[in-house]
């Protein structure tokens, strides 16, 4: 077993011996010294963690979240260099950790919170003009097919998402039960979640999935009867979400 | 690739690495500052806030892009994908400087986010040579490698540090990152002599020089051991360090490393006015 092995297989369990080649300096055994690094890597992914889920770290509380991430990170290490993906798996993680099951939604949460870091960081696109979106208006709308920013993410859920975000974030009422699709757009640089209105996420899902406008409307509208297309087409110019559009196929 | 209208290396003056909560006061009034470094994998989204600030701050500072995730030590193959992501971020940069870390911090793909120790024998000198001819020859261009600070040391190491990089840089042609704290902690905590260490150093190959803020913690028999925690002030004695090292390398980039706890600006601009009149006296021409 090479060095880095032994070394590594030491660092994410602390009831494993440190190295035995490992000294002082001055010849005498390494002793707690290890530990820094141990300590080091354990925390510094945890706070990484705790930094990229800030929903789920406030509904575990500091302490229940640190003693989660430290398993997850022994379960998974992270199998890239940017932090910024870290944690790509701890929703499914949360999903099947049995500790946690009776905070049905806290998977989704965590589907949220990674969702928006994922928007933080997307590709910047130039949203058409006014004019441009006015010629969409006054043409035939049922043949257009829309781009959409690549900061845009669709989430959906069998829980309150966004009452379950605003609560935690910005003092929202307590939530009720139902469930929610959350849309994040992204109008500059920093991602805002909003509600979907019944229907919504069908249509949003199928215009992602190159649908006409018109297919779009109709899938949405035979899931929901009294869906609101203008509402939510007036959203998607608002925050800039609209970024191409062709009218031909 | 950025325009820039200055000359794009470099200045011996101190820099501070950035955080993106200074943005505002860095552009406002940078003071002591003459250029910023950044941590390449904060920069490697693919649009949004961060690529935007640093596309105004390469506008009006020269960037030194200083990598934390390259496990130049690691005993596999380089990263292809990380390289990849360095050289997409260069390529679109043109930084002044890149520096990385001689530390291993992946293996077999589990990335430990720590800057881990090196046995300094020979097959790991080889070994990082390798690698820093790999990066280079991908950048296309220089890379300054970094000493590490050190916890513990490995029994079979038969090179001294200062040895080892001088001999990776006689190998590969990269230059060298001095750490000065990180001089400052390995000598504590390993009870070696930080001036001796700087003496021996090839400070002719140096292209940069870091200070940081470090903790305080004991061993097992009640020695200091020195956390490197980038965290606090810089101590009193790695600013003398700091002079003694100048004195003898000449006027350098200084740059004030502060990762967590980040401060307001006006203290992280305080640092940055001390590692300036550190320099001052050295850019006086002598009467």
């Amino acid at each position: 077993m090479s060095t880095q092995t032994d070394f590594r297989m030491a660092l994410l369990d602390p009831d494993r011996p440190a190295p035995p080649n490992l000294q002082d300096g001055r010849g005498g055994a390494a002793g707690r010294r290890f530990a820094v690094y141990r300590n080091n890597v354990a925390v510094s992914l945890g706070e990484a963690l705790e930094t990229g889920f800030p929903t789920v770290a406030k509904l575990l509380g500091e302490q229940n979240f640190r003693g989660i991430a430290a398993l997850f990170l022994r379960a998974t290490p992270p199998q890239s260099p940017l932090m910024m993906t870290y944690g790509s798996g701890f929703a499914d993680f949360l999903a099947g950790f049995a500790p946690v099951q009776h905070l049905g939604y806290l998977a989704d949460v965590a589907r949220l919170d990674y969702a928006m870091r994922l928007s933080y960081h997307a590709a910047d696109a130039q949203a058409l003009a006014p004019e441009a979106l006015q010629t969409l208006m006054s043409g035939d709308l049922s043949v257009a097919r829309l781009t959409l920013a690549p900061a845009l993410r669709l989430i959906r859920s069998d829980w309150p998402l966004h009452a379950i975000w605003r609560f935690n974030h910005d003092d929202g009422p307590a939530p009720a039960p139902r469930a929610e699709a959350v849309l994040i757009t992204r109008p500059e640089f920093d991602p805002v979640p909003w509600v979907l209105p019944p229907g919504g996420a069908v249509f949003i899902t199928a215009i992602l999935n190159g649908a006409t406008l018109g297919d779009a409307f109709e899938a949405a509208s035979t899931d929901t009867p009294e869906f609101d297309l203008s509402a939510l087409l007036a959203l998607l110019i608002q925050d800039q979400c609209i970024t191409g559009m062709e009218s031909q196929t | 690739m950025l325009d820039r209208a200055f000359p794009n290396d470099l200045p011996a003056l101190p820099g501070v690495g950035y955080k993106p909560q200074h943005y505002a006061s860095i552009i406002a009034d940078p003071a002591p500052v003459g250029w910023l470094e950044i941590h390449a994998e904060n920069y490697m989204g693919d649009g949004g806030r961060p690529l935007a600030q640093l596309r105004h701050l390469a506008e009006r500072f020269p960037i030194s892009v200083h990598g934390v995730g390259l496990s130049i030590g690691g005993d596999g193959r380089l990263d292809a994908d990380h390289l990849a992501r360095l050289k997409h971020l260069c390529d679109w940069l043109n930084p002044a400087s890149f520096s990385e870390h001689l530390a291993w911090s992946t293996h077999d793909s589990a990335f430990l986010n720590d800057l881990l120790p090196l046995p300094y024998t020979d097959a790991t000198l080889t070994r990082v040579a390798d690698h820093v001819d790999e990066l280079q020859a991908v950048l296309g261009r220089r890379i300054l490698l970094e000493n590490p600070s050190s916890y513990l040391a490995f029994a079979e190491s038969h090179w001294s540090e200062t040895d080892f990089l001088r001999e990776v840089a006689r190998r590969t042609g990269c230059g060298l990152l001095l750490d000065v704290n990180n001089v400052f902690v390995s000598a504590t905590n390993l009870g070696l002599d930080a001036r001796a260490y700087i003496a021996d150093f090839p400070l002719d190959q140096v292209g940069e020089i870091h200070l940081g803020g470090h903790d305080e913690d004991h061993d097992d028999q009640g020695r200091p051991l020195l956390i490197d925690s980038h965290g606090a002030e810089i101590a009193d004695p790695v600013w003398t360090l700091l002079g003694e090292t100048l004195a003898l390398s000449g006027p350098r980039p200084v740059l004030v490393e502060w990762d967590n706890d980040v401060p307001d600006w006006p203290v992280l601009a305080a640092e940055a006015s001390r590692a300036a009149r550190a320099l001052d006296p050295l850019t006086k021409v002598p009467a």
